[in-house]
C-alpha cells in the first residue's frame, strides 16, 4: 500500500511524463538500457571523459568571473584568481590540471576502441563522432592555452599559427585573419577567448550528445568484440547483457573515485607535474620581442607536433601532421579483420599495435625536446611507424591469423 | 574480468612518460644547479625571507601580484607586525608590494627594468634562484664589478654582498678535441669577508627564496594542507562504492 | 537474478551510506565555488576604511567622498539647520531611529551623529538605490513651503531631513543608512570602522 507521500510523488512523475518523457528516458539510457556483462577497467574512460567535460565547463564558468581577456590584464587576471579570489587558486589548478587528464582521459579511452575495435561496424560514427570530439577538444585546449598569456602561451600559439602560413597561394593571408593583428596580440587573445569559452564548449556539447546517442542505439562493444544483442531472451532482453543502472553507475563510481583520487594527488601536490601540465615559462608574461629558449606544445600535442618537425619541408610537414590526425578517422574502414577485439587477433596485429603504442609515446616525448640530429632520425622513425599502422591495416589485418569468435561472452 | 599484459604494458609505459621529468624545463643555461632544499611549510623561515626580501630586493623588484596582508595572514603576523616588519614603503597593508624606483631611471641604471618577482619562482625554479643568489663573482669588466655563474652577464649588483663578501673564480682551462682552450669557473674563492660565514650565508639565501617560493604561489600553503584530508575522504568514499558494487554484483554470473 | 538471494537491507544501508558520504563531499566541493563569489581580498582591501580630512568643511557645506564603491556625504550643519530639525518631528517616519539596522549605536539620537554639528551618510535612497540631491534651501517652490532643507531623491520623490531621517509619505520606507566611523581627531574622520573597534 502507498503511503500518501509516496502517491504524491507518483503523482508528480505521471504528471511530468505526460509532458517530458522523464520515466522514459531513464529507462531507456539507464534501467533498461543494455550493456554487456564483461566491461572491464577500460570502460571506466567513457563516463569519466563525461565527468572531465563537466569539471572543466564548471570551473570554467567560475574563472571567466574574474579572467580578464585583453594582452594588458590577462597574466595579472590569472595571478589575481591564483591569489586574490577566495579559493581561485583550487578552481584554477582544476581547471589546469583537469585540460591533461581530460587528454589522459580521452587517450586511454581511444587507445580501448583500438583495443577491442570498437570502432568497427556497427560503431563507424560512434568512432566518427568521438574523433570529432577529439579535433574539437585540441582547438579547445589549444585556445585556452594562449589565455594565460604567459611566454609558452604566446609564442605556442604565434608557432602553431604560423602553420597555416605553409598552405599555398592563401597561407599568409589565413595566418592574419587568424590572429587579427600582424603578430599574436590582443585581437587574437579577445577572439580565442570568445572560441574557448563558447564555441567550442557548445560544439563540444552537441558532439557528445551524437557520441551517446549513437552509442546507445548500437549498444556497447565488449572486450570479446561479439554483438550481445544476437542472444536475447523471449522479452527481447540480450542474455550477456545487464541493465546500466544499477550495475554500471555503481561499477563506474569505483572509476570515478579512483579518478578523483589520482587527480587531487597531482592538483595538490603536483598541479605543475614537473612542467607537464604547467610549464615553467609560461610563468614569465608574454613577450613578443623575445622568444624563450625552447618551445614545446603541452604533451598532450607533442605526438602531432614531433611528426611535424619530423618532414624536412614546412607545407609537407603541416599536411604530416594534418595527416596524422586524419588518418584516425579512417580506422574503421582500414580494419578489414574478420574480428573485432584483440582477444581474437593474431601476432601481426599485437605487434602492430605495440609498435603503435610505442611510436606515438616516442613521439609524445620527442616533440618536447631540442630538434637534436639523433632525435630528428628517431622522430622520423617513429613517424613512418605511426603511419605504417594505419596504411598497412587493410593488409596485415587480412592476413592475420586469427581465433574463432565465441558466441557468448566469457 | 581478464587482464591482458598487453593492456597493462601499454597503460604502464603511457604513466612512465607521465612521470619523467620535463625535458625543457631543466634544459637552461648548462651550469649545475646547487639544490635549495627548501622547506615551505617551514613559517618562521619564511618570515625571516620576507624581512630579507624587503630590506634588499624590494627597492628595485616589486612584487604586485602580492598583499601584505596575505602574507601576514599566512604567516600569523597581525596588522602592526606586518606594518613595522615589512612594510617600508608608506602602503597600506591591503596594499600591493610595488616599489618606488622609476621604470625609466631603473633602465638606465641596469641596462633593462628589473623584473617583478612574484612569480619568478615559479619561472626560475628555486634552485635556480638559490645556486643564483649565491654565484655573484667579481669581473671588473661589468659596470657593477660582478658576474654570475648561471646568469651571465647579469644587470643587477650584487645586493647581498656585505653579507656574502666577494669571491673571485676559480678558472680551470681545458683544451678541447678542436685544440682550443676552453676557460671554465670550478669554483670561487672568497677575496673579501663579509658580515657573515659560507654556512651562515647560505641558510640566509635559502630563507630568501623560501620566500620567493612561497611568493610565487602563496596558496600552495593551502594545497598543501588540503591534499591529504581530501585524499583521506576519497579513500573513505572508495572503500563504500567498492562495498556497493560488490553488493550490486553478486546479482551477475 | 533470483531476487530471494538479494540482501535489501544491506543493499539499504550501503546505498545510504555512499549517498550521504558522496552529498558531503559535492558539498565541500560546491563550496570553494560559492565563496569564489565573495568579495575578493582586492575588493576588501579597496573596501577598507577611508580617512576624511574635515577641516576644510565651511558650515552648511557637503563634501562626498567615497567608500566601498559607494558615496559618503559629510555634512557640516549650521546653526539654523540644527534648529529647523528640532521641528519637523512629527512628519518623518522613524524619527528617534528605531530602525536599528540603519544605524551604529552611537548614532541613535536625533541628530543620526557623534558631533551634532557634522552629519556622516551613506548617499543612497533606501527606496531602490538611487542618489538623492542636497537641497539645503528652505521652501523652494519645487518641493513647497514645508521643506526645511534635507535630501531629496529625483527618482521617486523620496524626501530626508538634514539627518538623512526619511519623510512620512514617500515610497523610501526607511532612514539613510549611516556608516561606521570615528573621530580620529577633531578635523580628521575614519569611514568605515567603529570607534570601539579601533
Amino acid at each position: 500500500m502507498l503511503d500518501k507521500a509516496t502517491q504524491r510523488v507518483v503523482e508528480l512523475r505521471d504528471w511530468a511524463d505526460e509532458r517530458f518523457p522523464v520515466t522514459a528516458f531513464w529507462r531507456d539510457h539507464l534501467a533498461r538500457y543494455y550493456a554487456p556483462k564483461n566491461l572491464n577497467f577500460w570502460y571506466f574512460f567513457g563516463s569519466l571523459a563525461l565527468l572531465m567535460l563537466v569539471m572543466q565547463l564548471l570551473t570554467g564558468i567560475f574563472l571567466t568571473m574574474n579572467y580578464k581577456p585583453t594582452a594588458g590584464t590577462a597574466f595579472a587576471s590569472v595571478e589575481y584568481i591564483m591569489r586574490d579570489v577566495n579559493w581561485g587558486w583550487l578552481i584554477r589548478y582544476m581547471h589546469s590540471t583537469g585540460a591533461s587528464f581530460f587528454f589522459i582521459v580521452i587517450y586511454l579511452h581511444m587507445f580501448r576502441a583500438m583495443l577491442y575495435g570498437s570502432y568497427r561496424a556497427p560503431r563507424e560514427l560512434l568512432w566518427l563522432f568521438g574523433m570529432l570530439i577529439f579535433a574539437v577538444l585540441m582547438a579547445e585546449a589549444f585556445m585556452g592555452y594562449l589565455l594565460p598569456w604567459g611566454q609558452m602561451s604566446f609564442w605556442g600559439a604565434q608557432v602553431i599559427i604560423s602553420l597555416f602560413g605553409a598552405i599555398p597561394y592563401i597561407g599568409d593571408e589565413l595566418a592574419l585573419w587568424i590572429r587579427g593583428d600582424f603578430v599574436v596580440a590582443d585581437a587574437t587573445l579577445n577572439r580565442f577567448f570568445a572560441f574557448h569559452v563558447i564555441a567550442f564548449p557548445l560544439l563540444l556539447i552537441g558532439l557528445v550528445m551524437f557520441h551517446m546517442i549513437s552509442l546507445h542505439s548500437v549498444g556497447s562493444n565488449n572486450p570479446d568484440g561479439i554483438e550481445i544483442k544476437k542472444h536475447k531472451d523471449k522479452d527481447g532482453i540480450p542474455l550477456d547483457g545487464i541493465p546500466f543502472h544499477p550495475y554500471y553507475t555503481v561499477k563506474d563510481l569505483i572509476g570515478v573515485v579512483i579518478f578523483l583520487m589520482l587527480f587531487s594527488a597531482v592538483l595538490f601536490y603536483a598541479p605543475e607535474m614537473g612542467g607537464w601540465f604547467l610549464e615553467k615559462d609560461n610563468f614569465v608574461p608574454a613577450n613578443p620581442l623575445k622568444t624563450p629558449e625552447h618551445i614545446a606544445p603541452l604533451w598532450y600535442f607533442t605526438p602531432f607536433y614531433a611528426i611535424l618537425r619530423a618532414v624536412p619541408d614546412k607545407f609537407l610537414g603541416v599536411v604530416a601532421m594534418g595527416a596524422s590526425i586524419a588518418v584516425l578517422f579512417l580506422l574503421p574502414w582500414l580494419d578489414r579483420s574478420p574480428v573485432k577485439s584483440i582477444r581474437q587477433r593474431g601476432a601481426l596485429f599485437k605487434i602492430a599495435l605495440t609498435t603503435f603504442v610505442i611510436s606515438f609515446i616516442g613521439l609524445a616525448y620527442l616533440g618536447t625536446v631540442a630538434a637534436t640530429p639523433i632525435a630528428t632520425l628517431f622522430s622520423r622513425i617513429f613517424s613512418v611507424l605511426y603511419f605504417a599502422f594505419f596504411l598497412l591495416m587493410p593488409i596485415y589485418s587480412k592476413m592475420d591469423k586469427t581465433k574463432p569468435i565465441p558466441e557468448r561472452v566469457t | 574480468m581478464r587482464l591482458q599484459r598487453v593492456n597493462v604494458l601499454s597503460l604502464l609505459m603511457l604513466l612512465l612518460v607521465m612521470l619523467m621529468p620535463s625535458s625543457w624545463a631543466a634544459a637552461s643555461s648548462g651550469v649545475k644547479l646547487d639544490e635549495a632544499n627548501i622547506q615551505i611549510e617551514d613559517r618562521d623561515a619564511i618570515k625571516r625571507g620576507a624581512k630579507l626580501f624587503v630590506q634588499y630586493c624590494l627597492n628595485c623588484h616589486s612584487a604586485e601580484l602580492m598583499r601584505y596582508s596575505r602574507i601576514g595572514q599566512d604567516l600569523g603576523m597581525t596588522k602592526e607586525e606586518v606594518r613595522r616588519d615589512l612594510i617600508t614603503t608608506g602602503a597600506k597593508p591591503g596594499g600591493v608590494m610595488t616599489v618606488a624606483i622609476d621604470k625609466e631611471d631603473a633602465t638606465r641604471w641596469f641596462g633593462k627594468a628589473p623584473p617583478d618577482l612574484s612569480v619568478i619562482s615559479r619561472a626560475r625554479g628555486v634552485d635556480w634562484l638559490y645556486t643564483y643568489l649565491r654565484s655573484f663573482y667579481r669581473d671588473t669588466s661589468r659596470p657593477w664589478g660582478v658576474n654570475n655563474t648561471v646568469f651571465k652577464d647579469v644587470g643587477m649588483p650584487h645586493v647581498l654582498w656585505e653579507l656574502q663578501g666577494l669571491q673571485a673564480p676559480v678558472i680551470e682551462s681545458i683544451v678541447d678535441i678542436n685544440g682550443n682552450t676552453q676557460e671554465h669557473i670550478v669554483g670561487f674563492t672568497l677575496v673579501q669577508k663579509g658580515q657573515m660565514d659560507a654556512q651562515t650565508y647560505d641558510d640566509t639565501v635559502r630563507d630568501l627564496v623560501t620566500f620567493l617560493d612561497y611568493l610565487g604561489e602563496p596558496s600552495k600553503l593551502q594545497r598543501l594542507a588540503l591534499g591529504k584530508w581530501v585524499l583521506l575522504f576519497l579513500a573513505g568514499l572508495l572503500v563504500l562504492v567498492i562495498l556497493l558494487k560488490k553488493e550490486y554484483w553478486r546479482d551477475i554470473h | 537474478m533470483s531476487s530471494n538471494e538479494i540482501d535489501h537491507g544491506r543493499r539499504r544501508m550501503l546505498l545510504a551510506a555512499t549517498a550521504a558520504m558522496g552529498g558531503i563531499g559535492v558539498a565541500y566541493v560546491a563550496t570553494p565555488f560559492v565563496l569564489s563569489m565573495d568579495p575578493s581580498e582586492r575588493a576588501k582591501a579597496a573596501g577598507a576604511p577611508i580617512a576624511v580630512d574635515i577641516s576644510k568643511l565651511r558650515p552648511g557645506q557637503l563634501m562626498t567622498v567615497e567608500w566601498r564603491g559607494k558615496p559618503v556625504w559629510v555634512l557640516r550643519r549650521n546653526e539654523s539647520m540644527l534648529a529647523a530639525m528640532a521641528q519637523i518631528a512629527s512628519q518623518l517616519r522613524d524619527a528617534n531611529s528605531d530602525e536599528l539596522s540603519q544605524q551604529p549605536h552611537y548614532a541613535k539620537n536625533p541628530y543620526r551623529s557623534i558631533n551634532p554639528e557634522y552629519m556622516v551618510m551613506v548617499g543612497i535612497c533606501t527606496h531602490l538605490g538611487c542618489a538623492p540631491t542636497y537641497r539645503p534651501e528652505f521652501a523652494p517652490p519645487d518641493l513647497g513651503p514645508e521643506w526645511k532643507g534635507g535630501f531629496f531623491c529625483p527618482c521617486h520623490g523620496s524626501r530626508y531631513d538634514l539627518a538623512g531621517r526619511v519623510y512620512s509619505g514617500v515610497p523610501a520606507p526607511s532612514n539613510l543608512v549611516v556608516p561606521p566611523y570615528h573621530y580620529v581627531s577633531e578635523t580628521r574622520l575614519s569611514i568605515g570602522i567603529d570607534p570601539e573597534a579601533v
